[in-house]
């Protein structure tokens, strides 16, 4: 049986073997994003349940587990309301197009070393994070086209402050990490993570944010433009529910309503994601030879285990941060933006490039 | 030929959602267009694909469908414009309209048939990559560079002045 498999895969050509691998590696990235995204949500609950001292959904399956299957069948059997005076196109696109760019950026994510010969990563562009940021970019437009096709008051006054709120915040992010590529001298995440191996002063890992006092800071800005860029507390001002009542989203009823928030719950694991492999080592532990690509079936799976676990830790920020918080109001949330966080990426960057040229002069 | 294909049909694209932008039947909503102008943007990306210029597509990308057209709606929001209305032509608009793209297509056709295109080119080498493009820029074409980062910085410090409500 195995044997007539692999005589099948060797009998392939190198277009059908890569199309082949291609589409089961992305089938099995988006199944696992999938899974993440629901219990994720079950995570949040539980979390800001015990923080709050409350017990939290137990009741569905062993602990609570099967909460998101619940979940699911409720979002899809709820009545769906379309209010006549929406703008129907665009209001049955921006649900759509919540979920689309972190999906579309799992592409360029190294989840892996290698598994049976496979890199595990779908695409090695020599561009990737240009592209995470292109698409990462295009993720604004579900929420303003959510506040303009509902064509009422506080979806649109949701949609308007996301707009400012994300267009500020990435103009941060995208400048915070440049220190990194600096660093590295190329685009592509698999060097970014080639260049954090080893440990320095004999056991601290190797990973950016330990690395120098200028990348620690891009970590520091990209960090919390990632929870603007996210919408999470401290930042979720476009659906501040005090002052909006919900803000983008509420002329949405059902399903719809459903994927803005899994669209949400998306954007937080790429952005874990990214920041495990910028700034995190990526799939890489410094111990044990664990920085080293796999050999062996095992060591492929336990490199995807470590980077899933250090996006599991990720995650856990995300929600212990939204319950214990409060939210900014806008006007600080838009100094802070651009008054402090803008100059100090430019003024890493600058210090990042002399610092560097410095030491090749040696 | 796979890249063939995707020429076509990423080119027809880029058309269609153009026109779309411009003469769209059935919505003359601003909204609308500016989404449409995404698409041609995000499309035209992708011929830069097609042509390894992978640095130009994401770039594209980036800036234009990411940066520039959410700011295109913000002012569109913001401005609240109603749905265009079906305008009365005019003839000297007409006739000015025909002359110059009777003019660009002129151009257009002359240049076709003088550079016999698609033949006898060269062999295209690979020089997306970043590396490669920013030693250009720094080298090559250091003054062009230079003097459009001015013609930005003016740009910025024209905005400023302009938004500064008491000059002192």
């Amino acid at each position: 049986m195995i044997e007539s498999v692999n005589n099948w895969l060797e009998g392939l050509s190198p277009t059908q073997s890569l199309l082949l691998f291609t589409s089961i590696k992305a089938v099995a990235c988006f199944a696992i994003m999938m899974t993440m995204v629901a219990y994720t949500v079950v995570l949040e609950r539980r979390l800001c349940a015990w923080i709050q001292d409350r017990i939290g959904p137990n009741r569905v399956g062993p602990f609570g587990l099967l909460q998101p299957a619940a979940d699911g069948i409720k979002a899809f059997f709820k009545e769906e309301m379309t209010p006549a005076h929406v703008r129907k196109v665009l209001f049955t696109l921006a649900p759509m197009i919540a979920l689309i760019p972190a999906i579309l950026n799992l592409a360029v994510i190294p989840f892996g070393s290698n598994l049976g010969g496979q890199k595990m990563v779908l695409a090695d562009l020599n561009v990737g994070i240009l592209y995470t940021f292109g698409i990462v970019s295009l993720g604004v437009y579900s929420i303003v086209l959510a506040g303009y096709a509902s064509n009422s008051k506080f979806p649109f006054l949701g949609g308007i402050r996301s707009t400012a709120q994300m267009i500020s915040y990435e103009i941060a992010m995208g400048m915070s990490v440049i220190p990194i590529f600096l660093y590295v001298g190329s685009l592509n995440l698999s060097d970014v993570i080639t260049a954090q191996t080893g440990t320095q002063l004999g056991f601290l890992p190797n990973w950016f944010v330990f690395q120098t006092p200028m990348t620690f800071l891009a970590f520091c800005i990209f960090l919390v433009a990632s929870f603007a860029e996210t919408n999470r507390t401290p930042f979720d001002l476009p659906e501040a529910e005090q002052e909006l009542a919900g803000g983008y989203n509420i002329e949405y009823s059902s399903i719809k309503f459903a994927m803005f928030f899994m669209g949400e719950y998306a954007a937080m694991i790429l952005v874990s994601a990214i920041m495990v492999t910028l700034f995190f080592g990526g799939w890489t532990l410094p111990w044990f030879g664990l920085d080293q690509a796999a050999t062996t079936l095992l060591g492929g799976l336990l490199h995807i285990g470590i980077f899933l676990g250090k996006v599991f830790l990720f995650l856990v920020l995300f929600v212990w941060i939204r319950w214990m918080w409060p939210r900014f109001r806008y006007d600080q949330l838009m100094d802070l933006g651009w008054r402090r966080f803008i100059p100090v990426a430019l003024a890493n960057i600058l210090i990042t490039a002399i610092w560097l040229w410095w030491q090749s002069g040696k | 030929m796979a890249t063939d294909i995707l020429f076509y049909v990423l080119a027809a694209l880029t058309l269609i959602f153009g026109a779309l932008v411009v003469a769209n039947p059935f919505s003359r909503n601003p909204v609308t267009s500016a989404m449409f102008l995404v698409l041609t943007i995000i499309s035209m990306a992708g011929l830069f694909v097609l042509l390894h210029a992978f640095f130009l597509a994401a770039v594209q990308v980036l800036v234009y469908a990411g940066a520039v057209m959410v700011l295109f709606l913000f002012v569109i929001m913001l401005l609240d414009l109603k749905e265009e209305e079906r305008r009365k032509i005019k003839l000297m608009g007409l006739v000015a309209g025909l002359i110059s793209v009777g003019a660009i297509v002129a151009i257009f056709v002359r240049s076709l048939l003088a550079t016999n295109p698609g033949k006898d080119l060269a062999e295209p080498k690979a020089v997306g990559d970043t590396a490669t493009l920013g030693k250009m820029l720094f080298t090559n074409y250091l003054l062009p560079f230079e003097i459009v980062s001015i013609l930005l910085l003016v740009a910025m410090v024209g905005v400023i002045l302009l938004s500064k409500k008491d000059l002192k």
